[in-house]
């Protein structure tokens, strides 16, 4: 069973789907590791984003990335409102908006899960591109192309995200508020404005991501679940708001996946990522996370 | 006055606090006399806030050892030194906004007041309601604590602590931001508390209150001792100064 | 024991007589069908309070409980044939004990994590049983009724009734938590876990009290639902929805005191019976969705919370 080429392989694959992951995660890293929201629905967005641009590649024949973009200003929009929601409701007020907050979020994913398979249903949705279906040989390796495609732009999307936070104003704002809101506050800018932008780049993001997801595998309805899962353990792992951290967390998870799927089987796949959160959890102290202590 | 000679009712030493690469305490050491009026200054960061994290059980530490009344408290959970006698109020008071003014003290004098356990429900109400009189809050009794005034809430806080009954008192810069009347009223509070034979830790930035307050005052800065003396002494001190003015 | 004290145990009292009349007067099996999990429900939606609503941790794992109950009861059934109530017996239990387990290694955690970590518990506990053969892995398994006792003339019956009596035992110790000293301690550290530490509340010790009676009621409430579907699937009896159902009721209900999730349970429980026979099971998860963000955004307090504002105004427009 065991042989040296097959764990190169999951390796390969795993690095490969790692940075997938990582572009999946990079919004919950700005939306939970910067701004504390306890964003459980993030990745409810995502399967809906992907849904969307299933949506246009089915019916226009537009490809899946390009239709990723295309969803991005409209994702922008709607994180701004989301946020403005949020904090209005929850932020503000006092004593039981840790509840209420996560209550509320995770509300909001199941409403987004039923109202797919109210328009799509139960079934597997998939698109079509040119990418899609092509593997690489190196060597007595196969890549499939689809996974290339998706660690380039995942790479690239880590960048640009990198770059952004820290060369930009804006991105530096962002930073800033994070670690000190009163600071900000005293020095005459909005915090709220600036977590609000913030909450829109994360959830505009999740245009590409979702398309890299539905590029990646077929999605469901239900797909949210395991990502639940995937997402947290790598913003957690990657130490709540570093991008390059979510990256190599992102990547970390993606071999263990890839090894212990090819050892023993997917039906134990989805419970690695969660294994991995719960003991990194549970290795954490009380209360002191990452950047703030 | 304490004499010199009486053992001490707190001990810390060698606390060390490591947050990741950052030290908030390098080898900290002192000891509390019972009954004393003791300050604690420092500018921002220098901790101050770690060290009364550390003394409650909020933080633990290593190496370091934290010991109370002869007993080593240094692995008890929080609740067991607020049990033992050791209470605090917090620089941002965290009052439990559920429940009205006797509520909060009312846990108070529910979970930690161990002297009183054998009083009944209306005896403990009593000991609230004077608890209240004392702090001037007694019209305040029935008022949700999200209610209250900032100075209102500082003493809330107080009054918290106190109704663990605690042998030591510990006040996170209680008079922050306080009007100058606010800050005397804070300090007569406090200083009427000394009175009554608790051992007071007073961190401070209001340095009048610290001066008038204190029997003695420690400085900190950047996790260590730089100063401990009077009052006279430490403000006279070099390195005291220039820490302050330094910030 | 005082007035209100009487007044609910004579209250429960007379639910049980009632619910024992219905087996023996109504014959069609309907009834008991819906009812049941109606009672289920409420079962649920109380104990999942007492660690959400009364602590204030959110406890996504409740599809965790209740499928493990359902599990226990299947394997006890299948390798001894084991009777029911030694069924419910052990489901508890082990609720408990897993309920422990959550507690000491969530017990740093606070706030999101601690819910993260009960969805993760969920699905490694769901993927376990799912590789597990003997109670019939992915495919599930067929359960065969054993013979109904006197005075029951049907199986469905006589499990309505159980349900029953644990909707007795699980309010009453939601009631007598609420009134107690650990009451008061979990309302301390939901407000501020911090505070409530350092004012002497041993937080610690609280939320696994809370932890263990939470998980032991919800494993007791899935055991009889084996019997109850004739049928158990890791699917089916780990659906999320359990979990969501039992949030919603209860926030919705509202959190502060007992009957706020039996008022939840028995209004949703109704609802989602009526949607899912004239409607579909989507749009009922889609309503529970829906309310739970309404009364999460608007009404925070839940049905309980706008009682009590519409009596404050009634005796201020009075007073």
């Amino acid at each position: 069973m065991f042989s040296f080429d097959l764990l190169r392989d999951a390796v390969v694959i795993g690095v490969l789907l790692g940075c997938f992951y990582a572009a999946v995660s990079l919004g919950l890293s700005i939306s939970f590791g910067l701004l504390d929201v306890p964003h459980l629905a993030h990745p409810a967005f995502l399967v809906g984003a992907s849904y969307g641009v299933f949506l246009l590649n089915d019916r226009y024949d537009i490809d899946p990335l390009l239709a990723g973009l295309l969803i991005t200003p409209l994702l922008f929009v709607f994180g701004i409102a989301a946020y403005r929601l949020y904090y209005e409701t929850f932020e503000k007020r006092g004593s039981d908006a840790g509840v209420r907050g996560i209550a509320f979020f995770f509300g909001i994913a199941f409403i987004i899960e039923v109202l797919i398979i109210l328009q799509f249903g139960v079934d597997q949705r998939s698109v079509t591109a040119s990418y899609i279906g092509k593997a690489w040989r190196i060597g007595d390796m196969r890549i499939p192309f689809r996974l290339v495609v998706a660690f380039v732009v995942a790479v690239g999307l880590t960048t640009l995200l990198t770059l952004y936070l820290s060369r930009t104003f804006m991105g530096r704002a962002i930073r800033a508020v994070a670690q000190d809101q009163e600071a900000l506050r005293l020095m005459g800018a909005n915090p709220v404005r600036i977590k609000q932008w913030a909450f829109g780049i994360a959830t505009a993001v999740l245009g590409i991501a979702g398309a890299l997801l539905i590029i990646v595998a077929p999605v469901d309805a239900t797909l949210d679940r395991t990502y639940i899962g995937r997402t947290f353990c790598i913003v957690v792992m990657a130490g709540l708001g570093s991008m390059t951290g979510t990256l190599v967390a992102a990547i970390i998870l993606g071999v263990a996946e890839t090894i212990v799927l090819t050892l023993f089987g997917a039906s134990w796949a989805p419970a690695i990522s969660f294994a991995m959160l719960l003991g990194v959890l549970a290795v954490r102290p009380q209360g002191l996370f990452g950047r703030r202590s | 006055m304490p004499p010199e000679t009486q053992a001490p009712l707190l001990r810390v030493s060698a606390l060390t606090k490591r947050f990741g690469g950052f030290t908030a305490l390098d080898n900290v050491s002192v000891e509390i006399r019972p009954g004393e009026r003791f300050g604690l200054i420092g500018p921002n960061g220098s901790g101050k806030t770690t060290l009364i994290n550390c003394i409650s059980g909020a933080f633990r530490t290593e190496p370091g050892t934290v010991t109370f009344r002869d007993e080593d408290i240094t692995r008890l959970q929080p609740h067991m030194r607020t049990r033992r006698g050791i209470a605090r109020s917090f620089q941002i008071p965290r009052p439990f906004k559920s429940m009205t003014v006797s509520e909060n003290l009312m846990v108070a004098l529910d979970f930690a007041a161990v002297t009183d356990e054998a009083a009944s429900a209306p005896q403990r109400r009593d000991t609230m309601m004077s608890i209240l009189t004392r702090m001037g809050l007694a019209s305040k009794a029935d008022v949700s604590a999200t209610k209250l005034s900032q100075v209102e809430l500082r003493k809330m806080e107080l009054a918290r602590a106190m109704a663990t009954h605690p042998k030591l008192l510990i006040s996170d810069e209680a008079m922050a931001g306080l009007s100058s009347s606010e800050v005397d009223e804070v300090l007569d509070l406090l200083m009427s508390l000394a009175s009554q034979d608790i051992t007071i830790i007073m961190i401070e930035h209001i340095m009048q209150a610290v001066m008038r307050f204190s029997d003695r005052v420690m400085c900190l800065d950047a996790g260590r001792i730089i100063a401990i003396g009077t009052p006279s002494e430490v403000m006279a001190n070099q390195r005291v100064q220039e820490a302050y003015l330094g910030t | 024991m005082n007035r209100n004290g009487i007044l609910f145990w004579v209250g429960a009292i007379l639910f049980l007589v009632a619910a024992l009349l219905m087996t023996q007067v109504i014959g069609n099996e309907y009834p008991f069908f819906a009812c049941y999990v109606i009672l289920q429900f409420i079962v649920l939606a109380v104990a999942w309070s007492i660690l959400g609503g009364y602590a204030g941790y959110v406890n996504f794992g409740t599809s965790a409980f209740f499928g493990v109950g359902v599990y226990t009861a299947v394997f006890l059934f299948k390798a001894f044939g084991a009777p029911l109530a030694v069924q419910i017996a052990a489901a508890a239990a082990i609720g408990a004990f897993l309920g422990f387990a959550l507690g000491l290694l969530t017990l740093r955690m606070q706030g999101i994590y601690f819910s993260i970590a009960t969805i993760a518990l969920t699905i490694i506990i769901e993927t376990s049983v799912t590789n597990w053969r003997f109670v019939g892995g992915a495919s599930g398994i067929q359960m065969q009724r054993p013979p109904v006792m006197s005075p029951f003339n049907s199986y469905v019956q006589m499990l309505f009734f159980v349900q029953a009596l644990l909707v007795v035992v699980a309010v009453a110790m939601a009631r007598y938590i609420q009134g107690s000293w650990v009451g008061r301690g979990l309302q301390a550290l939901k407000d501020d876990e911090l505070a409530a530490e350092c004012t002497g509340v041993p937080t610690l010790r609280l939320k696994l009290l809370a932890c263990v009676i939470s998980g032991a009621l919800m494993c007791a409430a899935g055991a009889p639902a084996a019997m109850y579907l004739q049928y158990a699937d890791p699917s089916s009896a780990f659906n999320l929805n359990y979990s969501v159902s039992a949030l919603a009721m209860s926030l919705i209900g509202g959190t502060a005191h007992w009957a706020g999730p039996v008022i939840g349970a028995i209004l949703l429980g109704t609802t989602q019976q009526l949607l899912t026979v004239t409607i579909s099971s989507e749009v009922n998860v889609l309503v529970l969705g829906v309310m739970l963000v309404l009364f999460v955004v608007g009404a925070p307090e839940g049905i309980i919370g706008l009682i009590r504002r519409v009596r404050r105004n009634r005796n201020d427009g009075e007073g």
